[in-house]
């Protein structure tokens, strides 16, 4: 008895060892492998995005759009004569983003930052390049925070903001009558993103005469939704608002398919890619878009040819988002003949034309930085006319329309907390 | 009626039991004989998820809730022989690196083979839709899983309170040194149980997939349950996992009922408060490890 436990003791030693030992390689692994040190003409764009959790499948076809752009760039000449060199990485959380920012921009020297689905995480991710005096393109992210208290003039932003959102899918629910003196029942994630649609839906409903009469909280890590889909019953609304982010979407039709439950649902937050997993038969209602892969214009369809046949799949709008945000920072570099920040922002700012694959140029708005585009509600097809499970979509026409401008659905000055 | 409402979130609860049962039953198995706490747990989950899918499109739903864990079973058995061999008499420490690893390993994999893209799966036709029992509502798919996971538990309790298997089992999980004086080799019986623990875990994913998402990550959202109702019902108890489920189906459903936010967090107030109070768990024993 004595002896094994001296050996134990003995062996724990070298084993406590190797336990450190493989603590720091998967220490090290989870921060990312740091970018060897490169030729001196690569131009260096650090990109974050969540490749893991609740976003985690957005995330994969976000980055997927970047490095078909940036290969495209490179194939092409590059820019200013140098290849492009992307460092993309999973951002995780805001903490872990934070901290890949920072050692992005000290260690690696990337010359831009680009990315982000989540808001908290592109929060801290501009907080980080505002110190360290780099632009950052927040593409995916969508809170409207990040455009108003929380703006800087480092970061862009790229994707439509929630109050867009919520007037591109509202509007159409207006029409439909789901709004004007009906009972509304809300699910809001728990989070940064979901407290401002939270506060943008009700906002809407407030000037639109709708009422209101619940709004649960909903955990980002909540998977079970049946206590929520009790209280919904019991409240019996006339309209299910839902203000989820990421896969909760999901789970919340499929769930609330499942129990069989018939109050029209609408929601303001809705990718492709999860309404696929939602699959067809239990999606239904209204939600919004910023890009779907039917648009008929010829520069989206050959997008979604090309990538299509690049990867196997089609591509959902966190993919086109941040392919068409990489060629509008080729255009900018190209155009200013640098990538220094300041030529770059002054670029961004000076309401320079995007050609971002839809009938209408973008541009971004000086004053808070956020682009301006067109975006589209949607809803299903009715039953039998799918032709397969990523087909069931039925995308309408572009909100603002042809002639107003791009400028209506968005939050105006006025209104704007936004001081840079 | 706003008693009707809270009674109904209790009613819930207890179904919802039957949830949380069938993802813990297959960790507290491996745990209380093996003595091994299996982080790949969730993994076993997800590719039983994953597997079903494929068996569905050959088989139909039916045949998969038979064939998936099996089939996934078989995969323990590989599991228990390769990997969890070697570390039951080893340092704790080193078979949670392990099975952490595989699961990192396996949901990888799952990328690789399936795509990092949620996959459409659809309720079994003929199940959508409640039924009312008075005022309250019961999902019918749910009621179905209920229905599955008390056979489950009503097979699992005869095996091992039944049969000669279920003594050996039981004697080895109190008193490893009189098994082995008796000339019982414990192996075999570990690896069974194994294949048990993993074959519950792959049905959980089966029977979820419809009412879940699939998608890589998804074993890792069930670890942390398993984990609480494991340790807020003790280790090598039957029924303290049974308890500990419905325990944890129901404060959670009171807890959404009064503060919503709070819904998720409860499960930890819990656990924290039956190891402050009970640190072995409800209904606890103290094992020895296996040896």
């Amino acid at each position: 008895m004595e002896s094994k436990q001296k050996k134990t003791v003995e062996l724990s030693g070298q084993r406590r060892t190797l336990l450190k030992a493989g603590a720091v390689v998967a220490g090290s692994a989870a921060l990312g492998l740091p970018s060897l040190a490169s030729a001196a003409d690569t131009i260096k764009i650090g990109h974050l995005t969540p490749l893991t959790g609740f976003l985690g499948a957005l995330g994969a076809y976000a980055q997927q759009g970047i490095k078909m752009a940036a290969e495209e760039i490179n194939a092409s000449g590059g820019l200013l004569g140098r290849q492009i060199e992307l460092v993309s990485e999973d951002s995780v959380n805001p903490q872990v983003a934070s901290s890949k920012a920072e050692r992005m921009i000290e260690r690696d020297h990337v010359a831009v930052l680009m990315g982000e689905i989540n808001s908290a995480s592109a929060l801290t991710i501009s907080q980080v390049a505002a110190r360290n005096k780099t632009l950052f393109m927040s593409i995916g992210a969508r809170s409207d925070a990040l455009r108003n208290k929380d703006c800087n003039r480092y970061t862009f932003h790229v994707d439509i903001p929630v109050t867009v959102m919520v007037n591109a899918a509202g509007e159409a629910l207006v029409r439909q009558g789901l709004v004007k003196g009906k009972r509304i029942y809300c699910l809001t994630s728990d989070y940064l993103f979901g407290h401002d649609l939270s506060k943008a839906a009700k906002k809407f409903f407030a000037a639109n005469g709708g009422n209101v009469i619940g709004d649960e909280l909903v955990p980002t890590d909540l998977t079970d939704f049946s206590p929520q889909l009790l209280k919904i019953r019991q409240a019996k609304p006339d309209l299910v608002a839902t203000n989820l982010g990421g896969n909760q979407v999901t789970n919340f039709v499929k769930q609330y398919s499942e129990f069989g439950l018939t109050y029209p649902v609408a929601g303001f937050n809705l990718n492709t890619a999860d309404a696929w997993a939602a699959g067809e038969g239990n999606l239904g209602g209204i939600w919004p878009t910023v890009w779907h892969h039917e648009l008929k214009t010829p520069g989206s369809q050959a997008f979604v040819e090309k990538f299509t046949k690049k990867y196997g799949r089609i591509p959902e709008n966190h993919a086109w988002i941040e392919y068409v945000s990489l060629k509008m920072l080729a255009q900018a570099i190209t155009a200013t003949k640098s990538v220094d920040t300041d030529k770059l922002i002054a670029y961004f700012e000076s309401g320079a034309q995007f050609d971002i694959l839809k009938a209408r140029k973008a541009y971004f708005r000086p004053w808070d930085h956020q682009l301006m585009q067109e975006a589209y509600p949607f809803t299903v097809k009715p039953k039998g006319q799918s032709k397969g499970p990523q087909d069931f979509l039925l995308f309408g026409d572009a909100v603002p329309g042809p002639n107003e401008p791009l400028e209506k659905l968005a939050p105006p000055k006025s209104e704007s907390t936004c001081k840079m | 009626m706003e008693f009707l409402y809270l009674l109904e979130q209790v009613v819930n609860g207890l179904v919802l039991g039957g949830y949380y049962l069938l993802l813990a039953l297959g960790l507290s198995l491996i745990f209380s004989v093996g003595g091994i706490v299996n982080l790949a747990h969730g993994a076993f989950y997800a590719i039983g998820a994953y597997v079903s899918l494929v068996v569905i499109q050959h088989f139909g739903f039916g045949a998969s809730i038979l064939i998936t864990p099996l089939a996934v079973g078989l995969l323990g058995i590989v599991f228990e022989r390769f990997l969890l061999r070697r570390f039951y008499t080893a340092d704790p420490i080193l078979s949670l690196l392990v099975t952490f690893g595989l699961a990192m390993v396996a949901e990888q994999a799952i990328r690789m083979i399936w795509g990092s893209a949620p996959l459409p799966s659809n309720m079994p036709p003929g199940f959508k839709g409640n039924v009312l029992l008075g005022d309250m509502m019961f999902s019918k798919y749910r009621l179905f899983i209920l229905a599955v996971v008390i056979a489950v538990m009503a097979g699992i309790w005869l095996l091992l309170h039944k049969t000669s298997f279920g003594r050996v089992v039981r004697a080895g999980v109190q008193k490893p040194d009189m098994v082995a004086v008796l000339g019982i080799k414990l192996q075999p019986y570990m690896t069974a149980i194994v294949m048990l623990g993993v074959a519950t875990a792959a049905l959980g994913g089966v029977l979820f997939g419809p009412i879940a998402i699939v998608h890589p990550a998804m074993g890792t959202e069930i670890m942390t349950v398993a984990f609480v109702v494991v340790v807020i019902g003790g280790l090598g108890s039957f029924w303290g996992v049974v308890l500990a489920a419905v325990l944890v189906g129901v404060v959670r459903g009171i807890t959404i009922y009064f503060v919503p936010a709070a819904g998720e967090a409860s499960m930890y107030i819990l656990m924290f408060l039956v190891l402050m109070f009970r640190p072995r768990g409800l209904l606890g024993e103290r094992i020895e490890r296996f040896e």
